[in-house]
């Protein structure tokens, strides 16, 4: 499992307008990516292009090409639901189904897709993704529970078991601690430390301290000004970004003197 | 690019989109169709109205003179509707969204969504039944005291059943989608603005005409229209309350008659001319509660930009 | 009270305000003038609340305006005038229900709930009045039809008011088609429901012949009032299943329609279902429609798409406007009351119903 994601001269709009501009990077496999920038830079527009979650919103729409261990995501004939299932995300809040168990969450991209699975398997895969999520010792003995009665940092745990419970290539996190307690996006960051052995995992975040712990790459990504596209400024081995950046606006940035 | 391991397409799913989003597409298509065709077979079916020799059409005087009464009549008795519950439709909202104690004011609700919930037809059994006789006792009363003002010259009618009764029953019929409308617009004024308002030392009545009613005003206006729309078209308890007649300027007299009470009374027995003239007669007052219905959707938008309710 | 009486320094935030009982006082003046005035045109208790209740308002306004200002007066006038409002509007609930009650219930019974009007003539009626024996006749064939036409207006509504609240909120993009779906609704909103009698009427007459009655024309004349609510309530309980849910089914790979019939709408259900009861309990009480659709029948006809039938609002509305027996009423009213009563009933039990579902059946969501 867990593939590599390339990007070539991407450009993103919502309808007439450009969002994200001419973005080039290469992610590596089983490896932990940190996009980092201030508040309406894209890092978040460019995040959900590369599982087509764009589409969601209607008139965004993308230029370019993402290749997943060389297969186009934009090809004519690629069906988005097909990506999705290789590419999983996690979001900003925490979404467990409300009307579904702890288990039936963890379940639901085999459940929703109809695909048959034996009890036994099921059960399987509900411990080994619980599991891999740090969840399981918490609510093994609740299984049954509605998901929404955990606190927000299980919840988001859940949610992230819930994507890797569908096997995907690569998970892509949307700021994922940002409605989280100290204690529980500590868990999170050891849970994302422990994934990329076995994922390509993307973060997109706002703290740069999280960044510069999890990753082993940085993207920055910086806005000209309101109205202007978001652009990626800087691409690197994380401990370079954070200490000997290249670009002055990456080290105004990861200095604090903006954003 | 032939080898994208990509383009294997997953469970088969694909039809199944296609399916559904058909079949929501056509349903939303079938309400504009047959919403379509059932305007074209009514306007077929009351074309014959207007071929027709004046003579034949009920009145001996065309469709115009025919229809030109029961339009009076319905808007006479819709105003006298609005006229008694907008204000207390206004009062009961402010009642539970600002004066009723926190606990109760749920209950009261439901209490007056209770209004709502009562059929037209028991209305107009119980202002056939109840009000009315209570009613013409008042009416004497007018007719002797205030008769000199047309719409109380008398002689009142002995058994109540009067334009000014079926206009009281439809204002108890509209009261609560008057209050519920006008209740959801007085909760959802900004509290920022209440605070403000009395944190500079106001009244609650201060408060409220401050702060709630201005930014409540155009969602009470759509409320009152919505209840015109309502009263316009209610039909059974003007069918049962209302003594109906020719036109007259006295409420308290029987007499007048609305649109769709013509209708219920006539319709069963009707065929041939006479059908087509009710049939006219419908789309006469479906056409005026378009109108209102827009204008107060007109009002609502036009004024959505300046309320700052977004 | 006993602050202002007890305390030798009255504190500099209640000068100037009128004591607590100062109102009571008002009220009980008011009671005393009002039952003196009522006396004089004729005691009744509606008189004697009518002027007390006026000689209050204006005496405490006055009172207030006397020792407290204008200001606080005004604020005095507007509290009684909306507590008022609220009253006066309690009224007619209560002496409806009161009504239907206290007439209703003698007439209601095993007999008035499994008989129909086969049969009973006014001569009949004549003989029970004259006679006092039981009335005869009841509503059961009005009751069976109120069901059917219920029933089959229910589901015509159902899938259309549904998938078109489907398509405009999960499938639109806010294009011409939805903004025509959405004012096209929007005008059936208002449609009089006499008026929606004669589209179904017009609509048959047309394919079928004119003066085609039967219970399913009804139906769909009460679809037709019925469509809208349900397309309304649906859309809005669509409307506030939050995105992330979705954006989450999606990110699992989960194909739209899985998406919405899997996780939107279980998650907005029991807000869809108590608004589709609710619409059924609007739709159940129509007479108008009925009058023009299903003509009036006095036995029981189980077949809607053939011959005229009989619903409870038609029935209390006949019984009160035509008697079966013209010159012996009573028994035609007291059956139209307890039809009335056993309507009330349904309506309320649905109306119960859709609180419940929208109780019990929401999803326990943490926010």
């Amino acid at each position: 499992m867990s593939k590599r994601i390339d990007v070539k001269d991407l450009n993103v709009y919502y309808s007439k307008f450009l969002a994200v501009e001419d973005v080039n990077i290469n992610i590596e496999a089983r490896s932990v990516t940190a996009f980092i920038g201030p508040s309406g830079c894209g890092k978040s527009t460019f995040l959900r292009t590369l599982n087509r979650m764009h589409e969601v919103i209607p008139g965004a729409r993308v230029e370019g090409e993402v290749l997943l261990d060389g297969d186009n995501l934009y090809d004519s004939a690629v069906d988005p639901v097909t990506v999705r299932s290789q590419i999983g995300m996690v979001f900003q809040r925490p979404n467990p189904f409300p009307t579904m168990s702890i288990r039936d969450n963890v379940l639901a991209g085999v459940k929703l897709n109809n695909r048959r699975i034996s009890k036994s398997d099921a059960d399987a895969l509900v411990e080994k993704s619980l599991r891999g999520a740090n969840l399981w010792n918490e609510v093994k003995d609740r299984l049954a529970r509605p998901g929404s009665g955990l606190s927000g940092g299980q919840q988001q745990r859940l949610c992230i078991a819930r994507a890797i419970a569908v096997s995907p290539e690569v998970i892509l996190m949307d700021e994922p601690c940002s409605a989280l307690d100290p204690i529980s996006t500590l868990a999170i960051e050891d849970l994302i430390n422990d994934l990329k052995s076995e994922y390509t995992v993307v973060i997109v975040t706002h703290n740069m301290q999280q960044a510069a712990r999890v990753s082993e790459k940085t993207a920055f990504f910086n806005i000209a000004g309101t109205g202007k596209p978001g652009k990626l400024i800087e691409y690197g081995n994380t401990t370079d970004i954070f200490n000997v950046p290249s670009e002055k606006a990456t080290e105004d940035y990861v200095s604090g003197r903006f954003g | 690019m032939s080898t994208n391991a990509l383009r294997r397409t997953g469970g088969g799913g694909q039809s199944g989109d296609r399916i559904f989003s058909g079949a929501s597409l056509a349903a939303g298509c079938l309400i504009l169709g047959v919403l379509f065709s059932v305007a074209v077979f009514l306007i077929i079916q009351a074309l014959p109205v207007f071929g027709a020799d004046p003579a034949e059409i009920t009145g001996g005087e065309g469709f115009f003179t025919y229809i030109f009464p029961i339009v009076i009549g319905t808007v006479i008795a819709a105003a006298i509707a609005l006229l008694i519950a907008t204000p207390l439709g206004i009062g009961v909202a402010l009642f539970i969204s600002h004066y009723a104690p926190r606990r109760f004011a749920q209950p009261f609700g439901y209490v007056i969504d209770l209004l709502a919930a009562i059929p037209s037809v028991v209305y107009g059994a119980w202002g056939y039944s109840v009000l009315a006789p209570q009613l013409a006792l008042a009416y004497d009363w007018l007719a002797r005291n205030m008769g000199w003002i047309p719409i109380f010259e008398g002689p009142a009618s002995q058994t109540g059943r009067t334009m000014l009764t079926a206009g009281i029953v439809l204002a108890v019929m509209v009261l609560p989608i008057i209050t519920s409308l006008s209740r959801e617009i007085f909760l959802q004024t900004p509290s920022l603005h209440e605070e403000a308002a009395l944190a500079m030392g106001a009244t609650r009545w201060e408060m409220i005409t401050m702060a709630v009613l201005p930014f409540a005003r155009p969602g009470i206006i759509s409320a009152a229209m919505l209840g015109l729309g309502r009263a316009l078209g209610e039909t059974m308890a003007v069918a049962l309350v209302l003594s109906g007649g020719g036109l007259t300027a006295s409420l308290i007299q029987s007499g007048n008659q609305t649109i769709a009470a013509e209708i219920a009374l006539n319709f069963p027995e009707a065929f041939g001319l006479r059908l087509s003239e009710l049939i006219a007669a419908g789309l006469v007052l479906f056409v005026i509660t378009l109108a209102v219905n827009m204008i107060a959707r007109w009002i609502i938008s036009r004024h959505k930009e300046f309320s700052g309710a977004n | 009270m006993a602050n202002a009486t007890l305390t030798p320094r009255r504190s500099q935030l209640t000068k100037g305000k009128l004591p607590n009982w100062a109102m009571w006082a008002v009220l009980a003046g008011a009671l005393i003038l009002g039952a003196a005035v009522a006396a004089l045109v004729g005691f009744s208790i509606i008189s004697w609340a009518i002027f007390s209740a006026v000689f209050f308002i204006i005496a405490g306004t006055a009172v207030t305006g006397v020792a407290e200002g204008g200001r606080k007066a005004r604020n005095r006038l507007a509290l009684f005038l909306i507590y008022g409002a609220f009253i006066v509007a309690l009224l007619p609930l209560l002496s409806v229900i009161w009504t239907v009650l206290e007439r209703g219930v003698p007439g209601l019974s095993y007999n008035f709930l499994f008989t129909s009007m086969n049969g009973v003539t006014g001569a009949i009626d004549n003989e029970s009045v004259a006679e006092g024996t039981p009335v005869l006749g009841g509503a059961y064939h009005a009751i069976v039809g109120t069901l059917q036409i219920t029933l089959w207006a229910t589901l015509i509504s159902v899938p259309i008011g549904l998938l078109a609240a489907v398509y405009l909120v999960e499938y639109s993009t806010g294009g011409s088609l939805a903004r025509a779906i959405t004012f096209f609704v929007d005008v059936m909103t208002g449609i009089p429901s006499i008026v929606a009698g004669l589209f179904a009427a017009a609509l048959f007459g047309q394919l079928f012949g004119p003066g085609t009655r039967t219970g399913f024309v009804a139906a769909v004349a009460l679809s037709v009032l019925m469509i809208p609510v349900v397309v309304r309530s649906t859309e809005e309980m669509l409307k506030i299943v939050p995105n992330e849910l979705r954006e989450a089914a999606y990110a699992l790979g989960v194909r739209k329609w899985r998406t919405i019939t899997k996780v939107v709408v279980p998650t907005a259900i029991s807000g869809i279902a108590s608004g589709v009861t609710l619409a059924i309990a609007r739709v159940i009480g129509e007479t108008a429609p009925i009058l023009v659709t299903a003509g009036f029948a006095s036995s029981i006809n189980w077949n809607v798409f053939g011959d005229w039938m009989s619903t409870l609002p038609t029935f209390i509305y006949y019984q009160i406007l035509t008697p079966t027996s013209p010159t012996a009423t009573d028994p035609s009213t007291q059956r139209a009351w307890a039809a009335a009563l056993v309507l009330i009933i349904m309506v309320m039990l649905l109306n119960l119903v859709a609180r419940l579902i929208a109780r019990l059946f929401a999803p326990k969501t943490s926010r």
